[in-house]
């Protein structure tokens, strides 16, 4: 009785787990498949299971040629823009938010507080609430369909300054002054001594922001109307929206899994110290 | 090497608290000053001031000939050993020495012979690879002198530098301070709240107490001749007892009922006048009876080597040191001390008679 029931225990929470899997798994087996198999297959209302043979072809016409009649850039173009811009407001936002939290921190300067409330303010104004005048902003400047209007506006951070500032809190004060003895100036200490002990956190928040910039659609979609600025997550809602043309579900289905591979291996490239960025708390 | 002067050296800090108010005082080239004192007296600000790690709010602090109150801690030619050791977590225990003398400059040849040179000192040479939390308390503390060595300052500065280790440890680094700095020559001045490390390490002692110096000295004159009773009750452990007592003549005090003799020489008042009266505890006898005061047991501490009786003499509390079987097994004992052992306070001032 009580092996059975220690049994089932064992059993039900893998049970739960497994379909947990199942029913995040599955879409992506699905657009696995979807990729292999002829226009005509999944336009006629089929959805099969089992894989096709027209995988080449549509992964070839994804990169290459694009869905002529839809968007009219190959998928190629977009994964560099996608990743361009996510880069760029990765890295941007890093390096952004890194010096302001140094500031803030390590700096007395007038309005110090203050400076730091109105960057915690901006936590309350997400691009969305505040897209209308940033729009203007951005069209004011001329930064309309160029990648600095597209990454910009994105980059500017109250959470990864928050999060530098709450670890830089956490360094010991002695070994600023430790530096200052050494002869270290301000900016050398950033660069010799607070940049490598951030190293695992601005790991982390990489993997994080990289992603972040890789799924933005509302942004892109405002202030770029060039096809060569397409983002990827643009790409796939274009190719599927079709007024006079059958939708090549193939195409979509082969770029739903590009779109995917870049942030999957962003992840797993930097698996190890993002989970120690994450977790670690010993200085 | 140089020496250190201070010169009516105070600090107030935003808000109007005087952390140091006053403070003048020689640390002569070569010498090692203990600056010591309860915690929030002062002394870690003292240090701090000299290290330029703290601005100076008055006064001015001379390095040798050159007053160095604007002068960045980097150009002071001091080194520094933190309490916390303050090791750069992620560089090497090489690059921790070495940074220092890169930022300055120095060619490269010259830093790894400095180092090699530290490194041997310290019997740190095989750590020279690994990352400082990979090393012990003790280890970690020796590559923090190494990284003050490799600089080949004027002045070390130490801020409270052996209060995270174990005991054991922290006798053995205080050895090895002291033979380093003897070795050396190098002008030192150190910080602690530990009395016995401020007795053993110093040729000039600092008690400090409420941002001002109470004495400056030679540790063993300021444990015979202590200026106030702030100082008598610091050094020397167990501390010093104090009795209230009345001056009865030049020679004779009365305390609890009884009296003691006071040595020609020690200073004292007027009959009637009272004061406190300080006797260490290593400095009282157990007498015979009827021959000295009469004391109440309270309990028996054993260090092994001694006894502490702990008791009253009338209301005052009071300790006797000693030797292990000579402790009286009774509840009530008297007691007796030489002439020479008495320190009479004025109970107002504090300060000796």
């Amino acid at each position: 009785m009580v092996e059975r029931k220690g049994a089932l225990a064992r059993i039900l929470p893998h049970l739960v787990l497994l379909t947990g899997v199942a029913i995040v798994a599955f879409p992506v087996y699905l657009a696995l498949i979807g990729a292999t198999h002829e226009s005509s297959v999944i336009a006629n209302g089929q959805m099969p299971l089992t894989p096709g043979g027209a995988a080449l072809d549509s992964y070839y016409r994804a990169i290459v040629i694009g869905p002529s009649r839809t968007t009219r850039e190959p998928v190629g173009t977009m994964l560099l823009n996608s990743f361009t811009m996510a880069m760029l407001i990765a890295v941007g936002k890093i390096a952004i938010s890194l010096l302001s939290a140094f500031a803030v921190v390590y700096f007395r300067f007038p309005f110090r507080k203050a400076a730091f409330w109105m960057i915690f303010i901006t936590l309350m104004l997400p691009v969305e609430v505040r897209i209308y005048p940033t729009y203007k902003v951005a069209a004011d400047l001329g930064l309309l369909d160029t990648m600095a209007g597209l990454t910009l506006p994105l980059i500017a951070s109250a959470t990864a300054t928050l999060l530098f500032r709450q670890f830089f809190m956490t360094v010991p004060d002695e070994l600023v002054e430790a530096s200052k003895i050494d002869g270290a100036g301000p900016m050398k200490f950033f660069f010799d001594t607070l940049l490598p002990l951030s190293r695992t956190n601005m790991a982390a928040l990489f993997v994080i922001l990289f992603i972040y910039g890789w799924n933005q659609y509302l942004w892109p979609l405002l202030i770029t109307t060039r096809d060569d600025m397409q983002t990827i997550v643009i790409g796939i809602k274009k190719m599927i929206v079709t007024s006079d043309a059958i939708t090549e579900w193939q195409i979509v289905m082969a770029t739903a899994v590009l779109a995917m591979l870049p942030p999957v291996l962003i992840v797993i490239v930097m698996q190890k110290l993002f989970v120690r960025g994450l977790v670690e708390t010993e200085k | 090497m140089a020496s250190v002067t201070l010169s009516a050296v105070s600090k107030i800090y935003h808000g109007g608290v005087e952390a140091v108010r006053g403070v003048s005082f020689e640390v002569p080239d070569g010498s090692f000053c203990v600056l010591v004192g309860p915690s929030g007296c002062g002394k870690s600000t003292l240090l701090r001031m000299i290290a330029g790690l703290e601005t100076i709010t008055g006064g001015t602090v001379r390095i040798g000939e050159r007053v160095v109150n604007d002068i960045e801690p980097a150009d002071r030619d001091i080194a520094m050993v933190f309490q916390n050791y303050a090791l750069y977590p992620h560089m090497s225990v090489y690059d921790n020495m070495a940074y220092g003398l890169r930022n300055r400059g120095t060619p490269k040849a010259e830093i790894e012979a400095r180092v090699a040179e530290a490194a041997r000192i310290l019997a740190i040479e095989p750590f020279l690879d690994r990352r400082p939390r990979q090393l012990s308390g003790g280890q970690r503390q020796r590559v923090a002198m190494g990284r003050a060595i490799v600089r080949k300052p004027q002045v070390f500065l130490f801020d409270e530098p052996l209060s995270n280790l174990d005991a054991k440890l922290r006798v053995q680094m205080r050895v090895e301070i002291k033979r380093l700095q003897r070795s050396l020559g190098v002008t030192s001045v150190y910080v602690t709240h530990d009395q016995v490390e401020a007795m053993t390490l110093s040729d000039v002692l600092v008690v400090m107490n409420a941002g001002q110096v109470e004495q400056i000295g030679r540790p063993i004159d300021l444990y015979r001749k202590p200026a106030t009773r702030f100082v008598a009750g610091f050094l020397g452990s167990p501390a010093m007892n104090f009795l209230p007592g009345t001056v009865v003549d030049a020679r004779t005090v009365s305390i609890g009922g009884g009296t003691l003799r006071v040595a020609p020489g020690t200073g004292t008042a007027g009959p009637g006048t009272t004061v406190e009266v300080g006797i260490r505890p290593e400095d009282l006898r157990i007498a015979a009876p009827g021959e000295g005061l009469r004391v109440a047991v309270e309990f028996i501490e054993e260090l092994g080597a001694t006894q502490l009786v702990h008791g009253r003499l009338g209301d005052a509390p009071l300790t006797i040191q000693v030797a292990t079987g000579e402790a009286p097994s009774g509840d009530a004992f008297e007691i007796a001390a030489s002439p020479e052992a008495l320190h009479l306070f004025d109970p107002a001032t504090t300060a000796r008679l």
